[in-house]
């Protein structure tokens, strides 16, 4: 296998600004804040964490719709960092992008057929003719009525939106796949079903994800490596079964112990680490490990004080966590939790 | 006597397609500090169901038929003022989106005095003091100042917070939440989820969960509704749903639902689209995405009758009961076969 992407250090802030006419720069917001991961072809990297914690806007640099602040993206061998929109072209035919919501992600007043046809219309491939034939093909491909061609996105459900999307995505052979929450909005069957596709898609036509979720049932479901962010920066990464079988950040593990299970006797005798608050706001993000006001394992004088680095773990094979404190025990037991997570993580 | 007594309830909408039959005789009850899980996929019924239970169906074009008697008092034709007395008094209603439900150009404080001015003859002090005290109870940090800002000023999971509080302000004692946690991440859902859960504890409210989540439902109900095409296809109470699911599409909701606690290598999927309430299939629902179907589902509706040897558990399908039991030990076994390698 042979490396993709490779992500060094990204970092994105944006200007927070003062003034209409005369803007002045009074802060910034930090949102994605050194992140580097590879990913090799083939492969589907997980990406989860609460709403705010930067992954959306990871995504989005890496799909150079955003500028990158600092950092570097090499893509298939090139550095596309910095590269304008032109030079971005022929690059953007590799790389596609699945929504989350797939009823605003479709321009209402166009056809399926012309929706699904754009990335071909854009990069200028194929006739009329050949076009055709190729979204009806990619329409079959997704699991729709190739007849379907001439009708308009409201005539689909939600699930088949998605799937059409799919298609706008799979129009022009990418390497790579970006999916910003693809199955979120869904009802669980529907969801299946999309899993499933997705699956059966990056078997078929050798695709490699970059899968956003903020569940994390879905996420193992579908990922082999899974990244855990936390206000722009990561926790934790490793595969999925050392992320899932053995978590070491709490983050993770309230995250992990924070999901519904569908039986209640299994429910009923878990451990959950509850987190109180929500995700710090990023303009000012809290010091040393960023976790630390809503951590159930702080300690004062460290984790506040002292920045704890991505460390790999002894022996794993890409499994690596940024913490002071991990956990040594999965499940948890109730020392694990040493103490009760007050309300400092509370948002302004 | 049960809080909630509902029989056989209809809701029939007059659209320019035709009738759309969005519940077709959905019976059960509630009792006082118990919690009742709603499931379904979108289009199922469970929505509306429960906004005729309270009388918000807009009654002009919609013909309802049936009973629901509330701690004894018919509902169902009852005057709007009498409606509206009960609603936000008696039961409190939480909605799936807080943004769209809080009114963004009013304070916190004011929407949530309102609730309690409507229903209480007291005075704006006190109902100010109320609305504090409900929003310390949902466990908002610095209550006294935050009561003055506006929604947008919260995040999504306070926003939710804060329609709890609104709920709960004027402590009802049947609560009605609507996809409660759907738009929230996990750990805010988890948090959610606890606290509906200790305030059920310590005001003893009934509870009526409507979600698609069986996570949810499993962590919360005691009793569960499963509900396919404005129908109630299986009930149970919780342990007994999952233990021994009896309906396949029960049986297609838990396959299809990727969890931590097992790997397998795909879902098992429902094929195809719920039905379409205009033109419903003929005999079971689920038939045109059943595995399982034979001829006597394509043209006989199933009754919902009552599972051998466990009390409540009733369940709509034609499968006899050895066919059934077979199919779903095979499931079981897959499913925990996996789940016994993960561990």
């Amino acid at each position: 296998m042979s490396e993709l992407l490779v992500v060094e250090d990204l970092q994105k802030y944006f200007p927070v600004t003062r003034g209409l006419v005369f803007q002045k720069e009074i802060a910034q917001v930090k949102a994605v804040d050194g992140v580097s991961f590879t990913l090799e072809a083939g492969e589907t990297l997980g990406v989860v964490g609460e709403s705010g914690c930067g992954k959306s806007t990871m995504a989005r640099c890496v799909a150079r719709l955003l500028e990158p602040t600092g950092g570097k993206i090499i893509f298939d061998g090139h550095d596309i960092t910095h590269l304008g929109r032109t030079q971005m072209r022929p690059i953007r035919r590799d790389m596609m992008m699945v929504f989350q919501d797939p009823y605003a992600s479709l321009n209402a007043r166009k056809r399926v057929g012309e929706i699904v046809a754009e990335p071909l219309d854009v990069h200028g491939i194929g006739t009329d003719k050949d076009r055709k034939r190729r979204v009806q093909e990619l329409l079959e491909i997704v699991g729709l009525n190739p007849e379907h061609y001439n009708r308009f996105p409201h005539e689909f459900s939600g699930g088949q939106r998605q799937r059409i999307g799919i298609a706008r995505a799979l129009a022009i052979n990418p390497k790579l796949i970006i999916c910003d929450e693809p199955v979120s909005a869904l009802d669980v069957s529907v969801q299946a079903q999309i899993l499933n596709l997705l699956k059966d898609l990056q078997r078929d036509f050798d695709l490699t994800y970059i899968f956003i979720a903020h569940d994390l049932n879905v996420v193992r479901h579908v990922s082999d490596r899974v990244m855990v962010m936390y206000l722009g920066k990561p926790v934790e990464t490793g595969t999925k079964e050392e992320l899932y079988l053995e978590p070491k950040h709490p983050y993770s593990g309230a995250l992990l112990s924070a999901v519904p299970i569908a039986d209640p006797t299994l429910g009923r005798a878990r451990k959950q680490i509850v987190l109180t608050g929500d995700v710090p706001s990023p303009i000012n993000p809290p010091a040393a490990c960023r976790f630390h006001p809503r951590c159930p394992r702080f300690v004062d004088g460290k984790c506040n004080v002292d920045e704890p680095e991505l460390t790999p773990v002894a022996g794993a094979k890409d499994h690596a966590f940024a913490c002071h404190f991990p956990l040594e025990r999965w499940p948890m037991g109730e020392d694990e939790i040493r103490r009760t997570p007050s309300l400092a993580g509370s948002v302004d | 006597m049960a809080l909630l007594e509902v029989q056989d309830l209809h809701t029939r909408f007059r659209t320019d397609d035709g009738i759309v039959k969005a519940v077709s005789g959905v019976s059960f009850e509630l009792d006082r500090g118990k919690t009742l899980g709603v499931v379904g996929e979108s289009g199922s019924g469970k929505s509306v169901t429960f906004l005729t239970v309270m009388g918000l169906v807009d009654r002009k074009s919609a013909e309802v038929e049936g009973s629901v008697r509330y701690d004894g008092e018919e509902l169902i034709n009852a005057s709007g003022s009498r409606l509206q007395d009960i609603r936000g008094r008696r039961i409190g209603m939480i909605f799936q989106d807080p943004m769209t439900s809080l009114n963004p150009v009013k304070k916190i404080g004011w929407q949530l005095e309102e609730a309690v001015l409507l229903h209480n003859d007291v005075s704006r002090d006190e109902a100010r003091r109320r609305a504090i005290q409900a929003l310390q109870e949902v466990e908002i940090p610095r209550a006294e100042t935050r009561v003055d800002d506006y929604p947008h000023q919260f995040s999504g999971g306070m926003r939710q917070r804060v329609m709890i509080a609104m709920a709960l302000i004027n402590q009802p004692e049947l609560i009605i939440a609507d996809e409660p946690t759907t738009a929230l991440d996990v750990t805010t859902q988890a948090q959610i989820l606890r606290l509906m859960k200790k305030l059920q504890d310590d005001h003893g409210a009934a509870i009526v969960m409507i979600t698609h989540d069986l996570g949810v439902v499993a962590e919360l109900a005691d009793d569960v509704l499963v509900m396919y095409g404005g129908r109630v296809v299986e009930e149970a109470k919780v342990d007994d749903l999952f233990a021994q699911p009896q309906m396949p599409y029960t049986w297609g909701l838990l396959g299809s639902l990727p969890r931590l606690e097992q790997v397998s290598a795909r879902l098992e999927q429902i094929p195809g689209q719920p039905p379409s309430l205009l033109h419903p299939p003929r005999g079971c629902a689920f038939n045109p995405r059943c595995a399982y179907v034979f001829d006597k589902c394509r043209a006989e509706l199933p009754g919902l009758d009552p599972a051998p040897d466990k009390a409540g558990h009733r369940y709509r399908c034609h499968l006899d009961d050895a066919e059934r039991e077979r199919i779903w030990a095979a499931k079981k076994a897959a499913l925990t076969g996996v789940e016994g390698s993960a561990a």
